[in-house]
């Protein structure tokens, strides 16, 4: 591939708090290709959960992310209870479902309000980082903390949720409802805002089946799919909502889904509150049997799947975490190319790419001896020889 | 010098360097600048180059591959710069201090650039934005005794 000029961003810079590496190849304007390179935030929580019990584990996977530091707990956790067959209390299903709900609310709301950061429209990133503030307080009343919740545990949740603080939330959650409804008729009817995301950064529906899209970013490109819908957990199957589906794969359906959730997320936090049976909130697990089992969750993201195995001993033999993003980060692949370059930080942020969660670390292992060599120095050697034998050939 | 410190006793610029962090401190670091907390009435703003900061706001537990980055990133910051380690793990690594993957923590790689720096802690997983604007009136006093 002839390249005619190529733009590295990253690993640090100021289109994501993250550190990730785009190297964008251009011809002219347009994008011929793109690499991403990731694993500045690894940090090996697979193998440390090795080491953590059972009941320690969650308070770990809570900081694979912080976004969605409510998924992650709950697909693990999920998992363990399906090996150890518990039967959870129908109220500990309602608190959990109202914990990730708030959750969701306040990761598209942040969302919007990058998105409109990038786009140069920094009232947009005030309001919506506004009207996510009740939902902070909101967390924080039902949890004690506004972004890490440590609410789930094998069996249950730890904390309840007292009947005041039941009506906190319900006020809360209501008294944004206008606000984002105001926030949701402004982004959609803006005319600027549709002429800069209508028709951009488009993920066709083959393209996002072909490379797994989730979330909103698939059902942004027509892919019916919610782990909320179609594996119920928690309480969503008692409750009544929708799903939202656009077929146009483009930024602006990636957006209108995020905002129209944020509402339908309200509607289902009101009505767990309303229907939320008393009684027990912990099951009181004694002991996690061998066996092997997924957990799977909706996460802000879309797909959160866990996979733990378990030899009857305290700690996890092996627990393996397959998050969102690492589906829908190389969709770029498909919606970054041919586009212009002005586009292409919207449609990098379009898939809300969560790069903690999906860090992987390489390692170049010799066929033969079975021997890591993943020592910098050697890759420089490695580098030296090559070097030297172009040198002799030329 | 005195000149220098005079003139950093107001309007702090902040980079924000995220070495491996799970994004809490992070978006507690963007809520900052938003309407409930607004930083900016003391003057303060993220900008987008170390080169510009006075304070590296530095977030996670710096890993491996974090770890040249960020002292990099310290190097090009005009001196004097106030380190701000946000979080339990920019502190001490909090729960991930027995990982395969750290490096050797935001302090340590700092003091190996620059054996003077001043480093402010704010412990918290993830700290409250207020005890993060705690944290940057109290570099500011430091940087007034200097």
């Amino acid at each position: 591939m002839s390249h005619k000029s190529m733009i590295s961003i990253g690993p640090f810079h100021p289109l994501q708090e993250e550190a990730e590496f785009f190297q964008l190849y251009l011809d002219g304007e347009r994008v011929v290709d793109v690499d991403v390179r990731i694993s500045y935030t690894h940090r090996g929580i697979e193998k440390l959960d090795e080491s953590k019990t059972f009941d320690q584990v969650p308070f770990v996977v809570e900081r694979v992310c912080g976004i969605c530091s409510a998924s992650h707990p709950l697909a693990y956790i999920q998992a363990v209870e399906e090996i150890a067959h518990v039967k959870v209390p129908e109220r500990a299903l309602y608190l959990r479902t109202i914990v990730n709900e708030l959750a969701r609310i306040h990761s598209h709301l942040l969302w919007v309000g990058l998105a409109g950061h990038f786009l140069g429209y920094n009232t947009v990133f005030m309001w919506a980082w506004k009207y996510r503030e009740p939902t902070m307080e909101a967390l924080e009343i039902a949890t004690g903390s506004r972004v890490n919740y440590a609410n789930c545990k094998i069996g249950g949740v730890r904390r309840d949720i007292t009947d005041e603080h039941l009506k906190m939330i319900d006020r809360l959650v209501t008294g944004t409802r206008g606000d984002i409804e105001m926030l949701t008729g402004a982004v959609i009817d803006d005319p600027v805002l549709h002429a800069r995301l209508k028709g951009v950064g488009v993920l066709s529906k083959a393209d996002a089946y072909a490379y797994g899209a989730c979330g909103p970013t698939g059902r942004g490109s027509g892919m019916p799919i919610d782990v909320r819908r179609d594996d119920p957990y928690a309480a969503y199957d008692r409750l009544d909502w929708n799903m939202f589906v656009e077929e146009t794969g483009d930024v602006f359906a990636k957006a209108k889904i995020r905002l129209l959730e944020v509402l339908e997320s309200i509607k289902i936090i009101k009505q767990a509150v309303h229907d939320i049976p008393g009684g027990e909130i912990d099951a009181k697990v004694e002991n996690i049997p061998a066996g092997e089992a997924i957990g799977h969750v909706e996460a802000p993201r879309g797909e959160t799947f866990h996979y733990v195995r378990s030899d009857g001993s305290n700690y996890p033999v092996r627990h393996k975490i397959r998050a969102p993003s690492y589906n829908n980060v190389p969709t770029f692949k498909a919606s970054c190319i041919g586009a212009d370059i002005s586009d292409v930080a919207i449609t990098l942020a379009s898939v809300d790419p969560c790069y903690s969660c999906t860090e992987r670390m390489c390692t170049a292992v010799d066929a033969e001896s079975g021997k890591e060599m993943f020592d910098f120095a050697q890759l420089v050697k490695l580098s030296q020889e090559k070097t030297e034998r172009i040198r002799k050939q030329i | 010098m005195a000149l220098m410190n005079w003139a950093l006793r107001k309007s702090l610029w902040v980079y924000h360097v995220n070495t491996g962090a799970c994004n809490n401190c992070d978006i507690e670091v963007l809520e900052l600048l938003t309407p409930k907390y607004d930083i900016e009435r003391f003057g303060m703003v993220l900008v987008g180059s170390p080169r510009h900061a006075d304070v590296l706001a530095v977030t996670g537990a710096c890993t491996r591959q974090a770890q040249p980055r960020l002292q990099e990133a310290y190097r090009q910051t005009p001196k004097p710069c106030v380190v701000m380690a946000i979080g339990a793990c920019a502190n001490a690594q909090g729960i991930f201090t027995e990982a395969y993957h750290m490096g050797a923590g935001v302090d340590v790689a700092i003091k190996a650039v620059d054996p003077d720096a001043i480093i402010a802690y704010v412990p918290g997983c993830p700290p409250k934005p207020e005890a993060m604007i705690a944290a940057a009136v109290k570099a500011m006093e430091l940087i007034k005794t200097l």
